[in-house]
């Protein structure tokens, strides 16, 4: 139904073509003229040819959505920061205090190790965790559902995977963030004991990545607030009972053979074999399931935040 | 959405004119390659939206129809923000930014939080941002809905400007006075189908008449004197629980007619016709209902 | 109810119509008439302070019957979760190196009253912090509120009074779990139930008249982690207080927690002593009552302003 042209120059179906690759310039804002037939590069003085914005590359999108969550977090670093403090004071509560009453503990080779030494790992691991989970639970779902946050970036050449792919790296580096941190404070308290101690944070990292994705991933399924009871429901328990403060020993054996199979287990005993500097084989099948549970996650994000938003 | 067929040309303002629910926004989503069409063929700046998807959003601006700002972040850095997801370099950005502020008259807010902005200052904003990427087309879902008289005027100034600069805009609105003021072509729409398309003078000419004579009576002697009112004229007449219409060349020679007959209404109001009453015509309803 | 001059059928509204109705006919005749008991016409008295607390309890209990499930979660499972890890799972180790700091109890004994009175206070704590500040900013409820007789004391008192009420059933809920366990020694710790929730009154109180005052709500995210998770930590519920270091103890006896563990670990090992139970159940009262005054009075100013 296009009525006749009322235009003195011919109708350019759809507004000008563009072709990919080719240079075109983009003149400042001030100044927003628009020549009738543009097909070739023009040249309006003053303004270097530019290519268009190359988009559709996945990092590249991610990184932006990670700067922008650095941007709002540098009006609340104390929140940010604050984060950290709850592993720190369950080191000090449990790992200390209650450290006396405790005596010594069978590391994972059976030798006894000081009770803080045997905790530190095991919140080291949570403290990766937590760090995770925060930003890719109840922030994801404040800005899917309130800040309408993804809904603007849709709008632009970053797609639905880059922007699960951008909050799940955003969620790991400040779970890798608490990590180095609290790994400072481990230091600074003589609570490392070996060199293996090197690799604890890349570990940590990838505790913050598994955590990250499968968190996201169950934020998207989420409808109200309500739904973050399961959130607490599932990280408590993982929290408890994953030998963060007590051996596998103390477990019947049927419940440890359950416990075994808990994704944060795989953590804790990756990072407290490492820091106490008894490294076996096993800790690369652990690695490799964190990673596929992070894999896994990521993918199920993007669908999910794709089916959510694009519809 | 059921054969939805228009051609855009640049520098112009096209608008989509329909009540809530004809989907315009639907449309509008489809058009910004954010949902994907649901039948049919689609091809926006010489590219296919499923494919190209990402590459044509970079040369699109959109304006949702309700303010996606980023709460967290300050004027300035909402924008900032914005123009790094296009993969603008920094620097381009930061010239752009200034501009663009001036533009919209948002320069003496831009360290401010946006939450406390008005309604009218964060659509400004919205507007800025649009542009961040000296798009080829600016989508606009519903600019002014939501905003109070003074406001919806600044962002019509500020879109009448962008026009004569030579901004290709695309727009939805259920507001007449904004499809008339702004728009050059315009295509009406009912749920999901374009109903009438043309410039708004040509929409009004072919399906209204010049003039409007709207009249009330008391409420007892409302259908009586509709009745009347129907059997001595030709024209157009429609009827409403409230008021009386009459469609026709000259509405003060038309109150005399009625006069004449014995009728004497409790109100009379003679008005130019509008696209209300375009809309009405083609549909039988309002397009704020 | 319809009042009416002289017939029954309720008062129409007619232009020129019959006797003038004793009592205000309302939108002309839309909405059947009701007279509050005892009153012919004029405003209506003013209820009973009681009365409108017990009104805008009822709100809240409205509310609760569309979350209750959710709360099992926190309110059951969670201090379930830590009887067993701490109370079994540490325990285990705790037992085998020696009980003697303990008063010679199994850590599980000790631990357990513990749990139970900082549940209370994470229950009031996550109760009178942002469903208070969200009654006036997010779903504005208060607000609502204010435009019926209801007071802003009565606002306060009512919702107050559903919180002690969710304390004292998960309370109730966690003292038949520690029964279970068998981690009670004493018969006193019925009296546990009274001392929980005076301990989740005492936070509650204070922290809703505080709460509601705010106007963003960030800094719950900073008493909660900062304020409420070190209480949790050091206030002797899971190492005795011998272990801090002596000068940080008073810090200790200075706080709401201490005082509510001391009484329900006593009452749980019958260890409690008069003197002791008077120290702890007058803290806590006076800190309760300090609270609801000032809440009478940050409520009133928050929401008549």
């Amino acid at each position: 139904m296009s009525s006749a042209a009322r235009r003195d120059d011919p109708p350019v179906d759809v507004v000008s073509p563009i072709r990919s690759g080719y240079l075109r310039v983009l003149p400042p804002v001030g100044n927003l003229r628009r020549l009738k037939n543009a097909p070739g590069p023009v040249g309006l003085g003053g303004r270097p040819p530019q290519a268009p914005p190359t988009a559709g590359r996945a990092p590249r999108g991610s990184a932006r959505l990670i700067e922008r969550h650095a941007r709002a977090y540098r009006h609340m670093w104390l929140v940010f920061a604050s984060g950290v403090a709850e592993p720190l004071f369950y080191l000090l509560s449990i790992g200390i205090g209650l450290g006396v009453l405790v005596g010594k503990v069978a590391g994972p080779t059976g030798q006894l190790v000081p009770y803080r030494e045997f905790v530190a790992p095991g919140l080291l691991a949570v403290s990766a965790m937590n760090g995770a989970m925060y930003d890719s639970t109840f922030n994801v779902f404040f800005r899917l559902k309130y800040e309408k946050l993804y809904d603007a970036v849709l709008a632009t050449p970053v797609g639905p995977f880059e922007i699960a792919l951008g909050e799940i790296g955003w969620a790991l580096l400040r779970g890798a963030i608490y990590a180095v941190a609290f790994t400072l404070v481990m230091a600074v308290m003589g609570l490392v004991p070996s060199w293996w101690a090197v690799f604890a944070v890349p570990v940590a990292v990838l505790v913050g990545f598994a955590f990250a994705a499968v968190g996201m991933a169950g934020t998207t399924y989420m409808k109200s607030w309500q739904d973050f009871d399961y959130v607490i429901l599932i990280s408590m328990p993982l929290f408890l009972f994953s030998t963060t403060f007590y051996p596998l020993s103390v477990y019947p054996r049927v419940v440890g053979v359950i416990v075994e199979w808990t994704p944060l287990y795989q953590g804790v005993v990756l990072l407290r074999d490492l820091v106490l500097g008894v490294p076996g084989w096993d800790l690369l099948w652990r690695a490799a399931y964190l990673g596929l549970m992070g894999l896994a996650g990521l993918r199920l994000a993007a669908r999910r935040v794709a089916k959510l938003l694009l519809v | 959405m059921d054969g939805i067929d228009f051609d855009l040309y640049r520098g112009e303002a096209f608008g989509f004119l329909g009540p809530n629910g004809a989907g315009k926004s639907s449309t509008m989503r489809m058009i910004s390659c954010v949902s994907p069409p649901t039948d049919g063929e689609l091809t926006i700046l010489d590219g296919d939206p499923v494919r190209d998807g990402a590459a044509i959003r970079g040369r699109l601006g959109v304006v949702p129809q309700e303010d996606t700002l980023d709460l967290e972040l300050t004027v300035r850095e909402n924008l900032l923000v914005y123009g790094r997801y296009f993969g603008l370099p920094k620097k381009l950005i930061r010239e752009r930014t200034d501009q663009l502020l001036d533009f919209v008259q948002l320069t003496d807010r831009r360290d401010d939080k946006v939450d406390p902005l008005s309604g009218g200052m964060k659509r400004r904003l919205t507007i800025a941002r649009s542009l961040i990427n000296d798009p080829d087309i600016l989508i606009l879902d519903e600019p002014s809905t939501g905003l109070d008289p003074q406001a919806r005027h600044v962002v019509w100034d500020r879109l009448y400007r962008l026009k004569q600069r030579g901004v290709t805009l695309i727009l939805t609105t259920h507001y007449m006075d904004e499809a008339e003021q702004l728009c050059d072509r315009l295509v009406v729409m009912d749920h999901a189908q374009i109903v009438a398309a043309g410039t708004p003078r040509e929409l009004i000419e072919a399906y209204s008449s010049p003039e409007v004579l709207e009249l009330r009576f008391a409420p007892e002697l409302h259908e009586q004197a509709a009745e009347k009112i129907k059997d001595l004229s030709s024209e157009r007449i429609e009827a409403t629980a409230d008021r009386i219409m009459l469609y026709v060349r000259d509405g003060d020679e038309a109150l005399r007619r009625v006069r004449e007959h014995g009728l004497e209404p409790a109100a009379s109001f003679v008005r130019r016709s509008t696209l209300e009453d375009v809309f009405l015509h083609l549909t039988g309803r309002r397009l704020v209902e | 109810m319809a009042c009416s001059p002289g017939g029954s059928d309720p008062p129409q509204y007619l232009p020129g119509g019959s006797d003038p109705p004793q009592t205000p006919p309302a939108h002309g005749g839309l909405l059947a008439p009701h007279t509050p008991s005892g009153e012919a016409s004029g405003l209506p008295g003013a209820p009973g302070s009681w009365d409108l607390t017990i009104r805008a309890l009822r709100c809240w209990l409205v509310v609760y019957r569309r979350i209750w499930r959710s709360s099992i979660a926190s309110s059951f499972l969670g201090p379930l979760f830590y009887l067993g890890a701490m109370g079994f799972g540490l325990g285990s180790l705790v037992n085998a190196h020696g009980t003697a700091r303990l008063g010679g109890v199994p850590y599980l004994e000790f631990v357990a009253p513990a749990i139970l009175a900082s549940q209370s206070m994470t229950t009031a704590m996550s109760e009178s912090t942002f469903p208070v500040f969200g009654s006036v900013k997010w779903n504005k409820i208060y607000i609502a509120a204010q435009a019926t007789p209801l007071r802003p004391a009565d606002i306060y008192r009512g919702h107050l009074l559903f919180n002690t009420l969710r304390i004292a059933m998960n309370s109730a809920v966690f003292l038949a779990i520690m029964a279970a366990f068998g981690a009670v020694r004493s018969p006193w710790i019925i009296l546990g139930l009274p001392a929980a929730t005076l301990t989740g009154l005492a936070f509650a109180a204070p922290v809703a008249a505080w709460a509601v005052t705010l106007e963003v709500e960030t800094s719950f995210n900073y008493v909660l982690r900062f304020g409420m998770i070190p209480l949790m930590l050091f206030s002797a519920t899971f190492f005795p207080l011998s272990q801090l270091p002596g000068w940080l103890r008073p810090v200790a006896y200075a706080t709401p927690l201490w005082h509510g563990v001391e009484l329900c670990r006593g009452l749980s090992l019958g260890t409690l002593t008069m003197g002791a139970a008077a120290i702890h159940v007058g803290y806590l009262v006076a800190l309760s009552v300090v609270g609801i005054w000032a809440g009478g009075r940050t409520y009133r100013r928050r929401l008549y302003v």
